[in-house]
């Protein structure tokens, strides 16, 4: 089987799902000719035409407020914002627009939509190349929140999202575009064709949303971890030697609270790990979902590692991340506690 | 020390101080209606270029002002079609369809039969032209203000009436604010209360028949208070950039709830001025005058579907009537202004032409009406039949959580369950 890094991934999604369902549309900034910034479209409009796969204006709004009506005309756009950190002009038109049209008008339109855009830091983008505005999607009724953190999920996820017949918000982790990053950002990078999730099936597959994967067995504590986090929360464990249970969610709505709720009354301990801002993140919500429906089974208070509430700094990023040394030390407490 | 501070303050004393302009429209309650500061053309002064010519030779379309209906209601220049007396008496029933409707609704709203309600009133011939000039299969992306579009194309009156009732027949299941309409069958998309989401919406819509090889254009529908919303300006790059086969109407009826047009107007002369900044023609057309909307929607369909591209349009006329059921504009403007607005009403003016030229009478627009209202109370019993906000059936509580998603996740089941329903 055929190794690849998650930009080849998922742009191997975008060709198989283009092949299968001639409704698919590729568009947004730098997308078409070029083929994004990431390189995650590179070749599609080579393949597939210049209808199939073209570049926007700069105007996030204008992307999804025309992928909306084109949705509701019958096509089925995936569409890439080219940094999360600039999806604010297009907010309107997601919570107000694609989130809620199935709803207020009762079926009679609906919106199968992918939005893609990268998300977290690490790779000294500063304030406005790293955010995690996951939580922003996933508070709004109506959108479905999806976040790889391999190659093979990335592809399989990716073609179901495009398949759904509702929005979805698509996150891709940049920092994991190019190999597994587990929080040492002064070690070598360790490529992906090095990691057995590197192995990416030709051809369609699909992996559905709302059921995550246990990454590592553990009984000590469950992690409940996505994108970047689940590979720093597996290099805590390892070198805190904690033998941890470290659940990647890879959806966050739908969410799969069987396999969250399963494991916390099995280990009787919980930490979750984002890399979003602490407050009011995702989160708070899975502490507070665990804590209803396994409260009796709790031997110490939920630890939560996240970045801190302040914008994503630029020289301080390391600071700034919440890496394995951090999460490892917050493990121990809830283990101590 | 302080000299030194009062004269940095000063700055350089020959300057002259700085002001900050807050539009000011040009009578206020008690005063006497004024619209002098607005610019008319004649009846049939504007040229009528082909559809095939170059935008930038457009560009003086932008300021003048489209009309065909003179002050004796005759059709007069390059833009009077020839249009048929059944069509043009069915555009009238249409008018006055949505103007007998729009007064019940209303009336009902003061009854308490529904929350809200809002009324088109003045602008029925923007809507009901339009529509007409549409084909089955087109798609409107409409602002709250476009009943005239539904009504025109012989959607069910009841079916109308259910909605703004939100009772057990409302298509919407009693989920929208009253007169946020959808029905994808006849061509009106699901409405939004957020301004100007649709124009982008309208475009992409546009974008994707094209890419589909389709023959169906869109419509997208905005106010002039709104133009303001900087989804104004995506539409209209992404209409440019993609010359997309739509056709974008700024409804500009002088009034965002008590602002009045300058507040999203600015310095510019007409809205219509905005497009071609983009390459886009852009048309400002007489609002109240039905031939003079009907040849002008006419003359942008054929454009859009003859893949020569987006236009747009600024409707000139009046809100006649209140924002919403909410609002009092005798508070913030005169109160007799409507009846001074130098358009005229739509209804009124068609019905003078179609007299003019020997088509219609008094008693004829009589009986017009009475069967207007009849056809207006049938819908009305019937709708109210099932139900009202305040008495009768409902749509379940259940169904709150319906819809939301194709398939209901969990999460939603659980609080269902938890809500007893």
């Amino acid at each position: 089987m055929p190794t690849m890094t998650m930009i080849e991934s998922i742009r191997d999604a975008h060709a198989v799902a283009m092949e299968a369902d001639e409704t698919v549309v590729v568009f947004g900034e730098d997308v078409g000719y070029f083929g994004g910034v990431f390189r995650c479209t590179q070749g599609l409009q080579k393949r597939f035409g210049k209808t199939r796969c073209f570049d926007a204006p700069i105007n996030e709004s204008g992307i999804v407020g025309a992928a909306i009506g084109m949705a509701a005309h019958g096509l089925r756009p995936c569409i890439e914002i080219q940094f999360a950190d600039y999806m604010y002009p297009a907010y309107d038109q997601i919570v107000s627009e694609a989130a809620r049209i199935r709803y207020r008008s009762a079926g009679d339109f609906t919106v199968p939509l992918t939005i893609r855009m990268p998300v977290g830091g690490g790779i000294f983008g500063g304030e406005t190349h790293s955010q995690s505005p996951e939580a922003l999607f996933t508070h709004v009724a109506g959108l479905k929140t999806v976040i790889p953190s391999n190659p093979y999920d990335a592809k399989g996820l990716l073609i179901t999202s495009i398949e759904d017949d509702d929005p979805v918000i698509f996150l891709e982790p940049k920092r994991l575009y190019n190999g597994p990053f587990d929080g040492y950002h002064d070690r070598p990078v360790i490529p992906w064709s090095k990691h057995p999730l590197s192995e990416v099936p030709e051809g369609h597959y699909k992996v559905p949303l709302g059921r995550a994967a246990i990454r590592r067995p553990g009984s000590a504590v469950t992690v409940l971890a996505y994108g970047t986090m689940v590979h720093v929360a597996l290099a805590a464990a390892r070198d805190f030697n904690i033998d941890a249970e470290v659940i990647d969610l890879r959806s966050l709505v739908p969410l799969d609270l069987d396999t969250i709720i399963t494991s916390v009354k099995k280990t009787g301990r919980c930490a979750v790990v984002h890399e979003a801002t602490l407050t009011s993140g995702f989160g708070a919500e899975l502490c507070s979902l665990v804590q209803k429906h396994a409260f009796y089974y709790l031997e110490s208070p939920i630890e939560r590692i996240a970045g801190y509430d302040t914008p994503y700094p630029h020289a301080q990023e390391w600071a700034y991340f919440p890496g394995p040394d951090r999460i490892g030390h917050a493990l121990s407490r809830v283990l101590e506690g | 020390m302080s000299e030194l501070v009062d004269g940095d303050l000063r700055g350089n004393a020959r300057e002259v101080p700085l002001i900050l302009a807050i539009p000011e429209p040009a009578r206020r309650p008690g005063d006497t209606p004024d619209f002098s500061s607005l610019k008319f053309s004649n009846a049939g002064e504007v040229r009528r270029p082909e559809v095939s010519d170059a935008p930038e030779t457009m560009y003086d379309l932008a300021t003048g002002l489209i009309r065909v209906l003179d002050d004796e209601g005759r059709a007069v220049g390059p833009w009077a079609a020839d249009i048929d007396k059944d069509t043009l008496l069915s555009g009238l029933r249409n008018m006055m369809l949505t103007r007998e409707y729009d007064r019940r609704m209303m009336l009902d709203q003061r009854q308490g039969k529904t929350s809200f309600y809002m009324q088109c009133t003045g602008e029925e011939a923007i809507s009901c032209a339009f529509r007409m000039a549409l084909s089955d299969g087109d798609m409107n992306f409409p602002t709250y203000r476009q009943q005239g579009l539904l009504i025109s194309s012989g959607y069910p009156l009841e079916l109308m009436m259910s909605q703004v009732y939100s009772n057990s027949h409302d298509p919407l299941r009693g989920r929208q604010l009253p007169v946020m309409y959808s029905s994808k069958e006849y061509g009106f998309f699901s409405i939004s209360g957020n301004l100007a989401t649709q124009f982008v919406q309208a475009v992409g819509w546009a974008m994707a028949s094209a890419i589909r090889g389709s023959s169906a254009i869109a419509a997208g529908w905005i106010g002039d208070g709104a133009t303001a919303e900087s989804d104004f300006h995506s539409a209209m790059v992404m209409a440019s950039t993609y010359n997309a086969p739509v056709i974008l109407n700024i409804v500009n009826n002088q009034w965002a709830i008590s602002t009045y047009q300058a507040f999203a107007l600015g310095r510019s002369a007409t809205f219509a001025m905005r497009g071609s900044g983009f390459g886009l023609p852009s048309l400002r057309v007489d609002g109240n005058d039905f031939l003079a909307v009907y040849a002008a929607s006419a003359w942008a369909v054929e454009r859009a579907r003859s893949n020569q591209g987006p236009t747009l349009i600024e409707w000139v006329t009046y809100r006649a009537a209140a924002h919403s059921s909410s609002d009092d504009p005798s508070s913030y403007r005169p109160k007799d202004e409507a009846l001074a607005w130098p358009l005229g009403d739509p209804i009124d003016r068609l019905k003078r032409h179609l007299i003019a030229v020997g088509a219609w009478s008094e008693k004829d627009h009589d009986e017009l009406l009475v069967s207007v209202q009849d056809q207006i109370s049938r819908a009305q019993a019937e709708a109210e039949s099932y139900g009202t906000l305040r008495n009768g059936p409902k749509p379940s509580p259940r169904d709150i959580f319906e819809g939301v998603y194709a398939e209901m996740p969990n999460h939603l089941r659980l609080q269902r369950q938890e809500a007893g329903y």
